[in-house]
């Protein structure tokens, strides 16, 4: 529908790192015609299901020093520092925000914010509101958005691509899901704020919207996408599920065993176990609160050796809080108990709970600088979707819920900047980009067309060839059998058929677009994968089971093209912290 | 049988605006697990057999607040109503009662993210202390106070529940009014007043007879019943106060 939508600066998702960018844009520019444009309601975004905690120096026994040292080594050194740096610094200001909003934090008895332990953290750093952080988090930045009357909103708008005219990008185009028109949003400025893309695997924490649509969109208009090879397996996912049992239950104490009854991580480097009932258990950066990476690398490895148990769902190990006791656990982790109930028909009060690693978060994506930059002048972007990169080869567990504020406000007050500088857009050639990709979606998706295949059979075998080329453990031959794989699916997708060629509220048709943003995703992963002959943090090839800081000390840049992308590389930023070994355990 | 060929019917609503000029019931054969939630039976219709079927859904953890509908006549979270609580079946699955119908099970929320906006749920206070002061002190019983009416993730099952909010259009309603409560009682919050101007003029608080429906159907133990009580309380309080030639001491802010 050719219509008159345009504003200063358009936020793409409705998540932590859009609905901060927002905030930040309409407190330091009020002036400013701010929109933000979400395929679901803000609330119900991916942040929700956040539930351990996120990480900020506040506490006088902790240092920035110490929350960049665990950060850059728990990135396997592929982090860029000054990026690190600069996080660690702004974390506590912007957590000190978020409580002024409002977000109900735990507290300790003298009414400061309490702090838990988590994985990969040699200080207790990890703010919580009980185990269901990112909820709180999102709820507080929704509600406090609400209070920027001026800010447009587009709910349950679906963005399909971005608009480039210029060499510049000027707004999206979106499907209004009421009534499928298919609009044109211009602006002079648009952050990419869309998560991750985690749906790309069969067994994921990810949530289904989760489908890595501003990476593809990104993609597609030339920017690159950065490490995407890292993606990370959290260690503790539901079997059949995949959903996530938080960090927080080891933070608090829990331990993994096998079953023989054994705290199997002691062979993985870990480091000594010290019995449940000594007061010095749970030990920082040891053990069960080492690494997610290393973690479910152990898990796989003590699969291998038969030590896991097996069920309808697969094979699994267990986690046990029953030490932690019924108050402890109501207290601290009452989430876990409520999933382990409903969704593994267990209480974890009286019984361990069935684990195994789960596809939870992608380290890669699209590339950005420190003000959420992109190449594509005009497009930023901030949060999961976005590499800028704090998170190198594997993030720390609470460290992204931070990197939402952070970078969703710095990309705010830039995206500000840049549409204050560049006034002028091309509403001709924005309309006629509109009126190519109407005819396109009714082309392709609003004809009936025979013997199409259902998207379920593309998506289904999408999710197992990149669970088995590019799971945990990658070798050659399975990742090229990946790559081939995606390839074809994507000629296939070209064929798909679909049932509904409505327009209000057409899902099938939205699906089918996420599909198409998914094999690209997919694409991305599978080749930077292939190309990267080392293994570091997330990415474990059992063929180069070494890191290999002389040629792959650098970020990896996939580009899209005709054919199988391009994969280039680009220098990390060492300042203060030259590679070394990782080292977890007491 | 066994499990495996075991199937359940679905009864489920339609409702496609462009073409119908009211609804029907669409029923479907759908494999029985015994570990399937009614979200996954739909998701399977929607990928085997009728990709036109349209609901809402994300997290299927229960904490998105997406996917509810009435399942058999009650107000559920689809991600969390197992099957086997409804076998042998039939299962009726229709959109949550009260709202108007976008499509299908996919309700019209604009009045509710209206309400929402309008009770002003966010920290309001004369004087933001300053970032380089560090958080607001909070103990853990002032966290309490409020905590219960925080955990809300907005599914509207409480207004399906509700048989106020079915018959007058202008009450806030359960999720609202609760959330409304949830900053009046924030110990960093004094926005009381603002909301006030509001909530006592909500017609449909008074009409509140006190069944308690929304706090029955609420997936999250958030209790707006109470949070409505609290706030009749308050405005009668209040409306005492008000006579009285002075402000007693404790009264007001």
């Amino acid at each position: 529908m050719a219509d008159d939508l345009q504003h200063d600066i358009l936020i793409v998702g409705g998540g932590g790192a859009g609905l901060r960018a927002v905030i930040a844009a309409a407190e330091a520019h009020p002036d400013l015609d701010i929109a933000m444009v979400s395929k679901v309601y803000p609330m119900r975004s991916h942040t929700v299901s956040a539930e351990g905690g996120a990480a900020a120096v506040i506490k006088d026994n902790d240092s920035i020093e110490e929350h960049i040292h665990d950060t850059i080594s728990g990135a396997d050194w592929l982090a860029d520092q000054d990026a690190v740096e600069l996080f660690v610094n702004e974390a506590p200001r912007e957590m000190i925000q978020l409580e002024h909003w409002g977000c109900p934090w735990s507290r300790e008895e003298d009414g400061s914010v309490a702090v838990r332990p988590f994985g990969g953290m040699r200080i207790r750093r990890t703010w919580y509101a009980a185990d269901k952080t990112g909820f709180h988090m999102l709820h507080a930045l929704f509600q406090t958005s609400l209070k920027h009357t001026a800010v447009k909103r587009y709910d349950e708008w679906f963005a399909t691509r971005l608009l480039v005219e210029d060499g510049r990008c000027q707004g999206v185009i979106a499907i209004e899901m009421r009534t499928g028109e298919v609009h044109a949003i211009r602006a002079r400025s648009v952050i990419m704020c869309t998560g991750g893309g985690g749906r790309v695997f069969p067994f994921t924490t990810n949530a289904a919207i989760k489908t890595g649509d501003g990476m593809a969109m990104a993609y597609r208009a030339g920017v690159a996408l950065k490490d995407m090879e890292f993606v990370q397996y959290h260690p503790t996912g539901l079997p059949g599920t995949g959903i996530l049992i938080t960090e927080a239950a080891r933070g608090e104490g829990g331990i993994l065993v096998n079953t023989e009854g054994r705290r199997y991580l002691e062979d993985y480097n870990l480091g000594e176990p010290v019995p449940i009932d000594d007061p010095r258990h749970p030990q920082l950066r040891t053990m069960e609160l080492g690494p997610r990476d290393k973690l479910s690398q152990a898990f796989m490895k003590e699969q291998d050796a038969g030590r896991v148990f097996s069920g309808e769902y697969g094979t699994y190990t267990h986690l046990d809080v029953r030490h932690l006791g019924e108050q402890l656990i109501m207290e601290r982790i009452p989430f876990v108990r409520e999933l382990a109930k409903n969704y593994a028909g267990i209480d974890p009060v009286h019984e361990p709970i069935p684990v195994r690693p789960v596809v939870h978060y992608m380290m890669g994506g699209i590339h950005t600088n420190t003000d959420g930059e992109t190449s594509l002048p005009g497009l930023f972007a901030a949060g999961e979707c976005a590499c800028v990169s704090i998170n190198g080869a594997n993030r720390l567990g609470s460290n992204s819920l931070t990197e939402l504020l952070v970078f969703g406000k710095r990309a705010g007050l830039s995206a500000a900047e840049f549409a204050r500088e560049h006034p002028d857009l091309d509403t001709d050639g924005l309309e006629a980009q509109r009126a190519d990709e109407e005819a396109s979606i009714a082309a392709r998706f609003r004809t009936p067309r025979d013997g199409g295949e259902r998207l379920a059979t593309i998506r289904r075998e999408l999710n197992a060839t990149m669970e088995e080329g590019a799971g945990v453990y990658r070798e050659e031959s399975g990742i090229r059998a990946t790559t081939e794989k995606v390839g074809e699916l994507k000629e296939r997708f070209e064929n798909v058929g679909i049932d509904d060629h409505s327009k209000s509220f057409n899902t099938e048709l939205t699906t089918a677009i996420e599909l198409g943003f998914l094999l690209d995703v997919g694409e991305a992963v599978a080749h930077s994968a292939l190309e990267r002959t080392e293994s570091r943090g997330s990415h474990q090839r059992t063929d180069y089971p070494d890191r290999d800081d002389d040629q792959f000390l650098k970020h990896s840049l996939a580009f899209r093209t005709d054919g199988a992308p391009r994969i280039e590389y680009a220098d990390v930023t060492i300042t203060n912290w030259p590679p070394a070994e990782r080292t977890y355990g007491n | 049988m066994t499990t495996e060929t075991m199937t359940v019917t679905l009864e489920v609503f339609r409702y496609h605006p462009d073409t119908d000029s009211e609804p029907s019931y669409q029923s479907y054969e759908v494999p029985y697990r015994e570990e399937w939630v009614v979200l996954d039976a739909l998701n399977w219709l929607k990928d085997e057999v009728d990709g036109t079927l349209s609901y809402r859904w994300s997290c299927r953890m229960g904490v998105c607040g997406s996917c509810g509908m009435m399942v058999n006549g009650y107000p559920r979270l689809t991600c969390n109503a197992f099957l086997r609580e409804f076998m042998p079946g039939p299962i009726r699955v229709e959109p949550l009662r009260g709202f108007p119908v976008e499509r299908d099970m996919v309700t019209v929320l604009d009045d509710f993210m209206e309400k929402l906006t309008d009770v002003k749920p966010y920290i309001i206070r004369e004087e933001e202390q300053s970032l380089d002061d560090g958080e607001y002190l909070q103990s853990p019983s002032q966290l309490a106070d409020f905590k219960q009416f925080s955990m809300c993730i907005n599914c509207t099952l409480c207004y399906a529940a509700c048989p106020v909010y079915e018959h007058e259009d202008e009450f806030l309603g359960p999720a609202v009014l609760a959330l409304a409560q949830r900053y009046n009682l924030d110990s960093r919050d004094q926005g009381n007043e603002q909301r006030q101007q509001l909530i006592w003029a909500d017609e449909g608080i008074w009409d509140c007879t006190f069944v308690g429906e929304c706090s029955a159907v609420c997936p999250k133990d958030v209790d707006p019943a109470a949070a409505i009580q609290q706030a009749k309380v308050e405005a009668t309080n209040n409306f005492f106060i008000s006579l009285l030639p002075f402000t007693p001491p404790g009264m007001g802010r």
